[in-house]
């Protein structure tokens, strides 16, 4: 059923540190490369060699550029962006044929594919542009937070987290439980004001983005200033008297 | 959005052929025999081959029954519950009115309340989508049941009716496009709530995710047709209200009937293909598009 639950029992989601991320997208090559060969349909690509190529991402890297007021230095933000397994997903509550769902035990949101239409309508509902419909397959496919990786007691323990957050270098990428006050996440993203993208949208978000840190404050200052004459304004000297010398000629 | 041709044809059509059918419910115009057939068929034909249309952009329309299973949530599964309900119960009314000369008024009555659901529960699917503020307001509903009305009395031939709703639903579109102008500015949603970044400073897209395009791109930023869109809407606009209305104050003959007809169809297509290529996703920011 398509309806959400009332409540879930764990809140399991990302949180993504925007003061750390490189934009290297080893996050969107990892997701890639677990999703198309694991749970659900291959990631397609078309014409991957072409000129007008495209494919199917679960996680995908923006880049911005953020100018802060006055003439300090403009900012590049890299911006990862997946599925936020939102507690109000839009995208569920639209699904006609109650292929998409929200799990009560964790609350990832999910597709059972094979009650999919391909109708496109959840992605209309999504507002972070969440799900691609796979141009192969004729089915929505979107982040599934590795649910066939976070549980799977074949993998290593240190591997039982999402691909995208198991392979980041730069440990910008961080998973758990934030229904959990006391999970690591959670006092992560009270530490650091953790926000949610487009608030107003009314989604509530799990996942949550961590703010880049304030810039340090370079002093207005040059190390060789004290050393360097002024430049003269008004010329005088041999120098002064040439220049009116010259004026009158 | 993209204006998929699919979904135009779609909300065209059945929104024509249901209006249609809700004037034959109610017994305007009160035909029996092959007449009624005549008007019944043009009305099926619309709104059949319009609900078949938008068959055509599912990803796998062979499971497109599955669709009628999340009524209590979903708007489209609403919609197909709708039209199949309409269709049937006006094609029990319509039996009895060809071939066995019976005015079944229960069946007309109840077929005509649930043709009108389902114009309003295929405008409630744009209508719920807060992602899009252009069609996330009171007046797409109104828009699409009094083009509904409005095209159904024409074809039914009820030209008073016809006159009157013509000019309320081009009132009403006018209406919403200066409306849905300020829908997106008015929502909230801009490039500094999608990233959170509005805090430190002016928030620019600098590089998207990728070198070519994507699912996203093609199926939400559609910025090429909104170059035209206000020679479209005047177009739009003539042919579908002011082009009708003076040939319906022309001394009727069936010519101009019909010349009415293919004009309002005509500008209700090109008033739906606006309708998608003008509406702006807010997706599109993450782009820098809108």
């Amino acid at each position: 059923m398509t309806t959400l639950p009332a409540k879930t029992e764990k809140k399991l989601g990302l949180v993504i540190d925007l003061d750390t991320c490189v934009g290297c997208h080893a996050c969107v090559i990892s997701c890639k490369g677990w999703n198309t060969e694991n749970y659900g349909a291959p990631l397609s690509d078309q014409n991957a060699y072409g000129a007008d190529n495209y494919g199917t991402f679960l996680n995908r890297v923006h880049s911005f550029e953020v100018q802060p007021e006055g003439d300090a230095a403009a900012q590049l933000i890299h911006f990862p962006k997946s599925c936020l397994h939102c507690e109000d997903a839009p995208c569920v509550t639209v699904c006609p044929t109650g292929a998409s769902y929200k799990r009560v035990e964790d609350g990832i949101v999910l597709v059972n594919e094979s009650n999919c239409i391909g109708c496109g309508l959840c992605a209309w509902a999504c507002p972070y542009g969440a799900r691609e419909l796979d141009q192969a397959e004729g089915v929505m496919k979107k982040c599934t937070l590795c649910v066939d990786r976070i549980y799977n007691e074949n993998l290593p323990e240190e591997d039982r987290q999402p691909a995208c957050v198991r392979t980041c270098p730069a440990g910008a990428r961080h998973f758990g439980d934030l229904g959990d006050e006391n999970s690591d996440v959670s006092k992560l993203v009270a530490e650091r004001g953790g926000m949610d993208l487009m608030p107003e949208q009314g989604t509530k978000p799990v996942n949550k983005y961590l703010p880049p840190r304030p810039k340090d404050e370079m002093p207005e200052f040059d190390v060789l200033a004290p050393f360097l004459q002024p430049v003269a304004e008004e010329p005088k000297g041999f120098l002064g008297w040439l220049d009116k010398t010259l004026e009158k000629l | 959005m993209h204006p998929a041709p699919s979904v135009i044809f779609f909300t065209t059509f059945s929104g024509l052929g249901f209006g249609l059918l809700f004037f034959l419910g109610l017994g305007f115009p009160a035909v029996t025999g092959w007449t009624a057939f005549a008007f019944f068929a043009i009305a099926y034909v619309m709104a059949v081959g319009g609900l078949m249309a938008s068959t055509f952009h599912l990803g796998r329309p062979e499971r497109a029954i599955k669709a009628f299973t999340q009524w209590r949530s979903s708007w489209l599964s609403r919609e197909a519950w709708c039209a199949v309900g309409a269709l049937v119960l006006m094609g029990l009314y319509g039996l009895g009115l060809v071939f066995f000369d019976a005015r079944w008024t229960a069946f007309g009555i109840l077929g005509a309340l649930l043709s009108m659901a389902t114009v309003f529960t295929t405008s409630m699917i744009y209508t719920q989508l807060k992602t899009i503020p252009r069609w996330n307001m009171k007046l797409t509903p109104l828009k699409f049941m009094s083009l509904s009305l409005a095209g159904g009395a024409l074809l039914a031939g009820q030209v008073d009716a016809a006159l009157v709703l013509l000019v309320i639903g081009g009132l009403v579109q006018i209406y919403t496009w200066v409306e849905g102008d300020k829908a997106l500015a008015s929502s909230g949603t801009d490039v500094a709530s999608a990233t959170g970044l509005g805090g430190i400073g002016t928030v620019r897209a600098f590089e998207p995710p990728h070198t070519g395009t994507n699912y996203l791109l093609r199926e939400f930023v559609h910025v090429i047709g909104r170059k035209h869109s206000q020679k479209l809407r005047v177009i739009a606009l003539g042919l579908m209200t002011i082009v009708p209305v003076i040939l319906l104050a022309l001394p009727f003959s069936h010519i101009v009937g019909v010349l009415a007809i293919a004009s309002h169809i005509a500008g209700v297509l090109t008033a739906r293909w606006l309708f998608f290529a003008e509406a702006e996703h807010v997706v599109g920011l993450y782009y820098g598009k809108r």
